[in-house]
């Protein structure tokens, strides 16, 4: 007989008590105690203003206070570290440069967090394979920059680059905007080296194309700091292409700016970026940094193509013939480094920009088929208006993943919940139009509800698994990226309570 | 779409379950063109090839989804009539090689280190876990990072923790142009080569070394491949599908050499030859090489590490994979019996006792 996945897992396991969070009853004086004899000379913070900076990360309207933060060198103190946490059932909380959106980094009260912010060396380059060794805590724009001397680079591009780390682009499976055509972080990432919760040191992955066994690595990447704590990456460098020509497109309308999207890609055609922002996001970047966007127009592509001279021309006389033909009423190519990198410099500040037009904002992240973009951005709209919250989008239009960002004032009462709820209610459109809920910034905290949709009890049940296999006492980041199954049940409960089922076709449990 | 589209997802379903109830093991089966690619497996056959047809193909979203037991070829002519391809390049071995097959075995051809590998393209699967379950991983999208990525987890798994039933590829369109050189060039002196070239941002697509010469593949817009062929030279090669075609699918008269076979999986630009004497052909820019040679497998092994590498042994139609560290192998039985906890999948067929 098959016991129920429900059943079987709510008869217990790791991950369940995890998410209980007993620690072995020990004071936490004497957690502190035991930490600080274990790992001599490291830093252990627990005075409450040194624990402030780490009460968040991105996700700013979640905070929490860790009993201690504690900030290794070496990975012999990592180890000693997760020993003590396993020997206590101590949650500990990885953390990079604290700029992940979904909670990922958000501490647990009572648990440890695990700042890796000191692993910043640069081990190795190596010109001839194209790779580079690394510690986690060095940053995505650091890679690049030790790589550019051979002319090559580390093609993962996020906006945060200047300060997230490797260990956490590894952890979220981070993308960028040259993604469309260079790949996500699992496809430029050839080995990383982790601690699993009880300190072994496991190397997943190869500096070859290919390792034996399971693709672990695949399935570590994205794990959102729940299976090991990143010690070590070996990343792949790709030759930087010699040219790069931007193609600014205005559109009269959203519609038919999505719907060129579509046609290009169908053209045979893929840029090396492919980026959207609707008018609000126009104008709120254009005001900050004008860069000389057409504040009238409904809807801007941003197309980028890269490569050798020959090839980039060829590219670029397509694009323009295909947007023109889309009905693109203003096209405007870059003819030097600077004016692409103004052109860009836009889309690049479009966060910042929306920060200026109201006191908050909120970054959804999700992705759809490229076909139900302009039904997509319709149906935001008209839950902007049913919310009475204005959502600006500037998103990878390329690949289907939108970020709407919601504009709210956290100090009028009860706006904080009318913009979260607004995005859950963008994110089920997603799941609606055949999508996900996430493209790039991962679950975390945020997303645990928006999982239940996205996911049966079977797929859930099978996450908590996969999760026991690497830690059996479930240590580590507890409580994040996948929900437990009773959470998704009262939730169920709930929107049939309301009377407002999102999908009645989906199956409940 | 396909004349053969059938769903026999309940069927299957339902014999997997009846198999865990009663602890009986299954040996999966696609089109059956692979078995020397792993150990062999005891178990009462369980054919996915009937279970078969292409369930959705938007040639705009660059997606294919197909049922496992599709055959290969018939995705590849769909793509084709489309101007898309596979960008991994997987071999086939034979006109019967499934999708489902070739995702188990996640083999990639000659374009692997410059499009990606099979495991890349994944963007989601539907399968039956070793209960019986029916599950779906990941989507019809290209970005997806919700949940554990399992569809990437379960590809190159040889069937051991699920029997896939559909899988969702990202696809690709075809370069417009392609062009195979040609030189006459030593071993050592091609494979500085190859790590000069792959640093320079050229279109190369595949490039490869049969022990004599040099052979590099440019794909990409017909300018840019006329450009760079001119910036390398060489002699054009007048049946460029043929020569990667006899690569790709083992048929090149190098694979007939008498004796066992090794795959060595180093990192490209690595000089130092297989210790013992034997035959070199280099793939994959110098990633995948093929060995004839005889040494002991322990030796093999222990060299490829030391490469930063693996290894792995064909020999009289059964594959030897390199031995996993014991921590590393207990991780892997874990997830083995997360997946299939009474062992009735495959087992066996990577590694005994998984
Ligand atoms: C001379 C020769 C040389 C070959 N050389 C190579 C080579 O170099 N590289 C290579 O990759 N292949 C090689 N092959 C063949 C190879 O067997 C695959 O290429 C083929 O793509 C697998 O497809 P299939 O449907 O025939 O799979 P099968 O051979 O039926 O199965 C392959 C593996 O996948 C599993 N499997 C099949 N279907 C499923 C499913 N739906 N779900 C889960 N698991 C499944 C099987 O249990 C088995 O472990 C060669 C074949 C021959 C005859
Ligand atoms: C302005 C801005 C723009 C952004 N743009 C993008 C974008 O374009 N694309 C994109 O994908 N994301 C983007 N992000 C999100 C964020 O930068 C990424 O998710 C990034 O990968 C997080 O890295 P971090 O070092 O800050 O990790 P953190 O926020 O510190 O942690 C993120 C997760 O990783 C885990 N983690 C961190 N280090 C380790 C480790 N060594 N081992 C194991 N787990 C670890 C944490 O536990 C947590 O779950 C943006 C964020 C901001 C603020």
């Amino acid at each position: 007989m098959t016991p129920s996945p429900l059943a079987s897992f709510l008869r217990g396991g790791g991950a369940q008590e995890a998410h209980g969070a007993a620690s072995r009853s020990c004071s936490p004086q004497e957690i502190l105690r035991r930490l600080r004899s274990a790992i001599p000379g490291c830093p252990v913070l627990s005075e409450p203003e040194e624990l402030r900076p780490y009460e968040c990360d991105g996700l700013t309207a979640y905070r929490e206070t860790p009993l201690a933060v504690a900030i290794p060198e070496s990975i012999a103190q990592v180890q000693e570290i997760l020993r003590v946490c396993c020997a206590l059932r101590l949650p500990v909380i990885p953390r990079g440069a604290g700029t992940g959106l979904s909670g990922g980094a958000l501490p647990r009260s009572g648990g440890l967090l695990l700042s890796m912010a000191r692993f910043r060396k640069i081990l190795a380059l190596d010109p001839l394979n194209r790779t580079a060794r690394v510690e986690p805590g060095v940053t995505n724009r650091a890679i690049s920059e030790a790589a550019a001397p051979h002319g090559l680079f580390y093609a993962p591009d996020p906006s945060s680059e200047v300060a997230c780390t490797i260990g956490g682009n590894i952890a979220e499976n981070a993308g960028g905007l040259h993604c469309l055509k260079y790949g996500l972080t699992v496809h430029n990432v050839l080995a990383v080296k982790i601690l699993t919760p009880e300190a072994e040191l496991l190397t997943l992955g190869a500096e070859a194309l290919d390792s034996a066994g399971f693709d672990l690595l695949a399935l570590f990447v994205g794990s959102e700091g729940l299976l090991g704590v990143v010690v070590e990456a070996t990343v792949r460098l790709l030759p930087r292409p010699p040219l790069a020509r931007l193609i600014v497109a205005a559109f009269a309308s959203v519609d038919s700016a999505a719907a060129a999207v579509g046609k290009l890609i169908g053209r045979g055609f893929v840029p090396a970026a492919l980026e959207m922002m609707d008018n609000l996001a126009i104008r709120a970047a254009e005001e900050f940094v004008h860069a000389g966007y057409p504040m009238d127009a409904a809807a801007l592509l941003l197309c980028e193509c890269d490569g050798p001279p020959e090839e980039v021309d060829e590219q670029i006389a397509l694009a323009e013939e295909q947007l023109r033909e889309s009905g693109a009423y203003f096209l405007r190519l870059s003819c030097s480094e600077e004016e692409r990198l103004l052109l860009w410099k836009g889309r690049k500040s479009a966060f910042p920009a929306a920060g200026r037009m109201a006191p908050d904002y909120y970054c959804m992240d999700g992705t759809i088929p490229r076909r139900a973009l302009p039904e997509a951005l319709r149906r935001i709209a008209r839950l902007s208006a049913e919310y009475g919250l204005p959502v600006a989008n500037v998103f990878h239009a390329g690949d289907g993943n939108l970020h709407p960002l919601i504009l709210y004032d956290a100090s009028r009462p009860d706006e904080l919940k009318r913009a979260e709820s607004l995005g859950g209610r963008i994110s089920e459109l997603c799941v609606e139009l055949g999508g996900v809920i996430t493209g790039e910034h991962g679950v975390g905290v945020e997303k645990l509800d928006q999982m239940c949709i996205q996911f049966r009890a079977a797929e859930l049940a099978q996450f908590h698994r996969i999760k026991d296999a690497f830690d059996p006492e479930g240590i580590l980041n507890p409580g994040k990226a996948v929900p437990l199954l009773h959470r998704c049940a009262e939730l169920g409960a709930m929107h049939v309570h309301r009377g407002t089922l999102p999908f009645p076709g989906i199956e409940r449990f | 779409m396909s004349q053969s589209d059938r769903d026999l997802t309940e069927a299957l379903a339902d014999e997997v379950r009846q198999a865990h109830d009663s602890g009986i093991r299954l040996s999966l089966a696609g089109g059956e063109t692979k078995p020397f690619l792993g150990r062999s497996v005891e178990g009462k056959r369980l054919s996915v090839r009937e279970h078969c047809g292409i369930v959705h193909y938007e040639p705009t979203e660059l997606v294919l989804t197909a049922r496992a037991g599709t055959p290969l070829g018939e995705i590849h002519d769909l793509l084709a009539a489309h101007g898309q391809w596979l960008p991994f390049e997987p071999p086939s071995f034979a006109s019967c090689a499934t999708l489902g097959g070739t995702i188990a075995c996640g083999l990639s051809g000659p374009a692997r280190p410059f499009f990606g590998a099979a495991r890349d393209f994944v963007l989601g699967v539907r399968l039956l876990d070793g209960r019986g379950q029916l599950l779906h991983f990941g989507a019809e999208v290209i970005k997806n990072v919700a949940g554990y990525d399992v569809a990437r987890l379960v590809t190159g798994a040889q069937g051991t923790l699920g029997a896939l039933l559909e899988i969702s590829l990202k696809v690709g369109p075809l370069p417009p142009a392609s062009e195979t050189l040609t030189r006459e060039e030593g071993l050592e002196s091609s494979i500085r080569r190859l790590a000069e070239l792959a640093a320079k941002p050229l279109p190369l697509s595949a490039a490869s070394h049969d022990g004599e010469r040099l052979f590099l593949r440019l794909s990409g817009t017909e300018a840019g491949v006329r450009a760079a062929a001119n910036r390398i030279g060489g002699e054009r090669l007048a049946d460029p599908d043929a020569f990667w075609q006899s690569v790709r699918e083992r048929t090149h008269p190098f694979f007939s050499l008498p004796g066992p076979l090794w795959r060595l999986s180093v990192p490209p630009a690595t000089l130092a030859p297989p210790p013992g004497g034997g035959r070199l052909l280099l793939d994959w820019s110098g990633a995948q090489r093929w060995w004839k040679g005889s040494a002991e497998p322990t030796a093999l092994w222990e060299w490829a590490r030391s490469m930063g590498g693996h290894a792995a042994l064909f020999d009289s139609g059964r594959c030897r994979l390199q031995p996993l560290d014991p921590g590393l192998f207990a991780l892997h039985k874990r997830l083995k019996a997360a997946f299939d906890p009474k062992g009735i999948l495959n087992s066996g067929r990577l590694y005994d006792s998984l």
